[in-house]
């Protein structure tokens, strides 16, 4: 396997990090506001993800950067070609990543909810756009000979990508009520059990639409790819698993069922990184949007060096805070 | 315009930025100090007071992180030439501080602030201490990819006209980051120990909790001493290195136009705008600018006219003269406020020693106040570096005017520009208002509510 294909796969493993970690937490960031009944719950709900959130989105860093490293072609074409949605993003990122510190920070009922919408409006915004951003790859965007986008804002609201964004939206509502179920007791855990069968009857429907459209998007065959019927019967498990107490399959089958959608993208993507609406003799592609040789063998060694330990202390830190979440006594 | 807004915007976002991460850096590294004196000795004072501090540095890195993002973006938002050409040298410290730093941080701060009645002693210290060690190695990757915009060194030029890594040791030997390096890490902690500092000289002028502010206006003193005196000396040395490899940026920190040797710098001027070439110069001291450019009592500088020519010779018509005004007053501002912090630090060393530091009131007050110096140095020193960088992206290699994204409309940066400049203004007044009233709490409020739960009953929410 040529070096820039493995690059392609590690920036893909880390978009499936991203949307598998910060997934539950945009799901809970969403979902405080209807499973806390009040504020002692939504406090409850909020510190479920409280130690990892921070750690989870750099995730996102993370992938954005080793594209600027492995891909410089990709990365500026995307970021560039994103703008205004990427705006959109951020803000959603500043509203709900200041919100956890600042949220409990005064007692006045005011500010909480403020805070409150901030974070749950930042947590739904977040992965639906992003969503839209990854579908608009695999759609087609305008984009010249110079691998320059042509269109303007409007062009980025393809059918599928929205889709794509309504796709992955549920999947983290999906995500976050088995985490919420997984890390609560009570009332709550039960709340968090029934939401997640709701949600996941949604998700269910919606991603089988998305992954027919993305059978048509990519032509070819007919048939399904394996991972997208894995993505399903992710889908399914998790729906049916989040009803019966086991919480903690239902969050694995929740988890598989984000890591197959993200991962199914790549994996349709490749050998192309982004493709031309205007000609496909314009995509930018694994070979075209490299970086050279020797900037890719260094970032393969650190990578090797520093990513195992990074797994080792994120991991440790999901054991340190492994027992459930629950309301101090009053 | 599109180009021009594109770098309002980029300024206006990474000053603000930098205005959280020196906090967050010296800060963490204070608080490490504070904890591991309680560790040490069991104190609970040291306990409380690390909380105290705790807490106002948790408020301040929630900015930092999220207005990080926004510059982890602009890159390619806003200068995708610049990132395509640039990708496979500068992108490898990125990434680079993203799986080395950032990971670090965010996961051992999770851990610090939730880990309190969790983890042992000795390993939750050991977190908090992760956390400045993360934030300092994040601002390492950065000014190697910064530097490397300064000086660029390591590369090649590939067939299709991009740089590529070519030596990545070279990176982290480049001059310009190793004194850069230096110069932001003693900033940072200076910014925090004027920030501890001030939070402490509020709390004894109101001689409420006397001991234990007192302990923390200390520690603040002692480390600040040293590291302003070092700082000065280092600023020195990378103004020396700077007019090596951006000679432009120096002779026009001192509105230089003609050649001189010996040469004299001046304590102010009037006027000196882009086309004013000949400002009125107050006090001049002589020699200065020869040491502070090249480090020897009578070395030569090259004026800025006969750079413009040689610059035009080896690079094409063009104007190569940074902005001469923002030069000029950005080295002043450093310079002045540092003596004058160093005045102060100084003062408060021999109060400590006196042992009259919690009862001088004229001291207490204008601590208070020199906690807007280290913002105004830290922006004065980016102002410098990068300003003086110009017409340049990449210093000799490639033109701001050309980097911004082709696809990005002037008004398409309008919107993205009010919509940050609104984002952050509430930011700011959201953070402003919590720094406030967090470090005019008193002591009692802080404990009761780091209050243990009983043992076996659920911990309090942290959130």
């Amino acid at each position: 396997m040529q070096l820039h294909t493995v690059w392609f796969v590690i920036v893909a493993v880390f978009w499936v990090g991203f949307f598998v970690l910060e997934g539950f937490d945009f799901g809970v960031g969403v979902l405080h506001r209807v499973i806390g009944r009040d504020e002692t719950e939504r406090r409850v709900a909020i510190n479920t993800i409280g130690p990892w959130w921070d750690g989870n989105e750099v995730w996102l860093i993370v992938a954005g950067a080793a594209m600027f490293a492995a891909f410089p072609g990709w990365y500026a074409t995307m970021f560039s070609a994103l703008y205004l949605a990427l705006v959109l993003v951020l803000l959603a990122l500043f509203a709900r990543g200041v919100s956890f510190e600042y949220r409990g920070k005064r007692e006045s009922a005011r500010w909480r909810a403020g805070w409150s919408w901030a974070l749950a409006i930042g947590s739904a915004l977040t992965p639906l756009l992003i969503g839209v951003g990854l579908g608009d790859l695999l759609h087609g965007l305008p984009i010249n000979a110079q691998h320059n986008f042509t269109g303007n804002f409007f062009d980025l609201l393809t059918g599928y990508g929205l889709m794509t964004g309504v796709t992955l939206l549920t999947l983290c509502l999906l995500h976050g009520a088995t985490f919420l179920a997984l890390r609560t007791t009570g009332e709550i855990r039960d709340r968090a059990r029934a939401a997640g069968r709701r949600i996941g009857v949604v998700a269910f429907v919606v991603n089988l639409a998305w992954v027919i459209w993305t059978l048509v998007v990519i032509g070819g065959g007919t048939l399904p790819e394996p991972t997208q019927i894995f993505g399903m019967f992710g889908v399914i498990f998790a729906t049916v698993l989040a009803g019966t107490g086991y919480d903690g399959w239902a969050f694995a089958a929740s988890a598989f069922a984000i890591a197959a959608a993200i991962g199914q993208m790549f994996i349709s993507l490749y050998p192309d990184v982004m493709v031309s609406s205007t000609n496909h003799a314009f995509d930018l592609t694994v070979n075209n949007a490299a970086a050279g040789h020797y900037p890719l063998v260094v970032m393969t060694v650190v990578a090797v060096l520093v990513l195992p330990g990074v797994l080792l202390y994120q991991g440790w830190s999901f054991h340190v805070f492994h027992r459930r979440v629950t309301a101090p006594p009053t | 315009m599109a180009n021009d807004l594109a770098r309002w915007q980029f300024a206006t976002t990474s000053i603000y930025h930098f205005f959280f991460v020196p906090v967050t850096i010296g800060l963490a590294f204070l608080v490490a100090i504070l904890q591991t004196a309680w560790y040490r000795t069991g104190d609970p004072e040291h306990k409380r007071m690390t909380r105290f501090f705790g807490t106002l540095l948790l408020i301040n890195v929630a900015i930092g992180v999220v207005t990080g993002l926004v510059q982890e973006f602009e890159f390619g938002m806003n200068w995708s030439i610049y990132s395509r050409y640039v990708g496979g040298v500068f992108g490898a410290p990125l990434a680079m501080e993203g799986l080395a730093a950032f990971f670090l941080e965010s996961t051992f701060l999770g851990l610090w602030l939730f880990g309190w009645d969790r983890l042992p002693k000795r390993i939750h210290l050991a977190c908090i201490w992760a956390v400045s060690i993360g934030s300092m190695l994040s601002a390492m990757f950065i000014l190697i990819a910064n530097s490397w915009m300064q000086h660029p060194v390591g590369y090649r030029i590939d067939k299709a006209g991009n740089a590529q890594l070519k030596n990545v040791w070279a990176l982290f030997v480049n001059p310009t980051f190793v004194w850069g390096y230096a110069h932001v890490i003693l900033a940072s902690l200076i910014t925090g120990c004027l920030v501890m500092l001030a939070v402490s000289a509020w709390h004894l002028r109101r001689r409420t909790h006397v001991e234990p502010f007192q302990r923390s206006a200390k520690v603040a003193l002692i480390v600040l001493i040293p590291t302003i005196v070092i700082q000065m000396s280092v600023g020195n040395q990378l103004g020396v290195i700077e007019a090596h490899y951006q000679p432009m940026k120096i002779a026009a920190a001192e509105a230089q136009w003609t050649n001189c040797k010996p040469c004299s710098f001046s304590a102010f001027q009037i006027g000196g705008g882009a086309n004013d070439k000949t400002p009125t110069e107050i006090i001049p001291i002589p020699h200065l600018l020869s040491i502070l450019a090249t480090g020897t009592w009578s070395g030569a500088v090259t004026g800025l006219n006969q750079l413009q020519s040689e610059y035009q010779a080896k690079y094409g018509p063009g104007n190569y003269v940074p902005d001469v005004f923002i030069q000029y007053w950005s080295i002043r501002v450093m310079a002045y406020l540092a003596t004058a912090v160093l005045l102060l630090s100084l003062w408060g060393g021999w109060l400590i020693y006196r042992g009259r530091l919690h009862n001088s009131r004229i001291f207490l007050w204008l601590s208070i106040w020199a906690v807007v110096t280290p913002f105004l140095m830290n922006t004065a020193g980016w102002l410098l570096t990068e300003s003086g960088r110009q017409p340049w992206i990449v210093q000799g290699l490639q033109k701001t005017a050309v980097a911004n994204s082709p696809s990005v409309s002037a008004t398409d940066i309008w919107i993205s520009l009010s919509a940050f400049v609104l984002a952050y203004i509430v930011l700011a007044a959201a953070d402003l208002g919590l720094m406030l009233r967090y470090s005019r709490r008193d002591l009692a409020d802080a404990d009761a509510e780091a209050a243990e739960a009983p043992a076996g009953a659920a911990p309090a929410l942290t959130y």
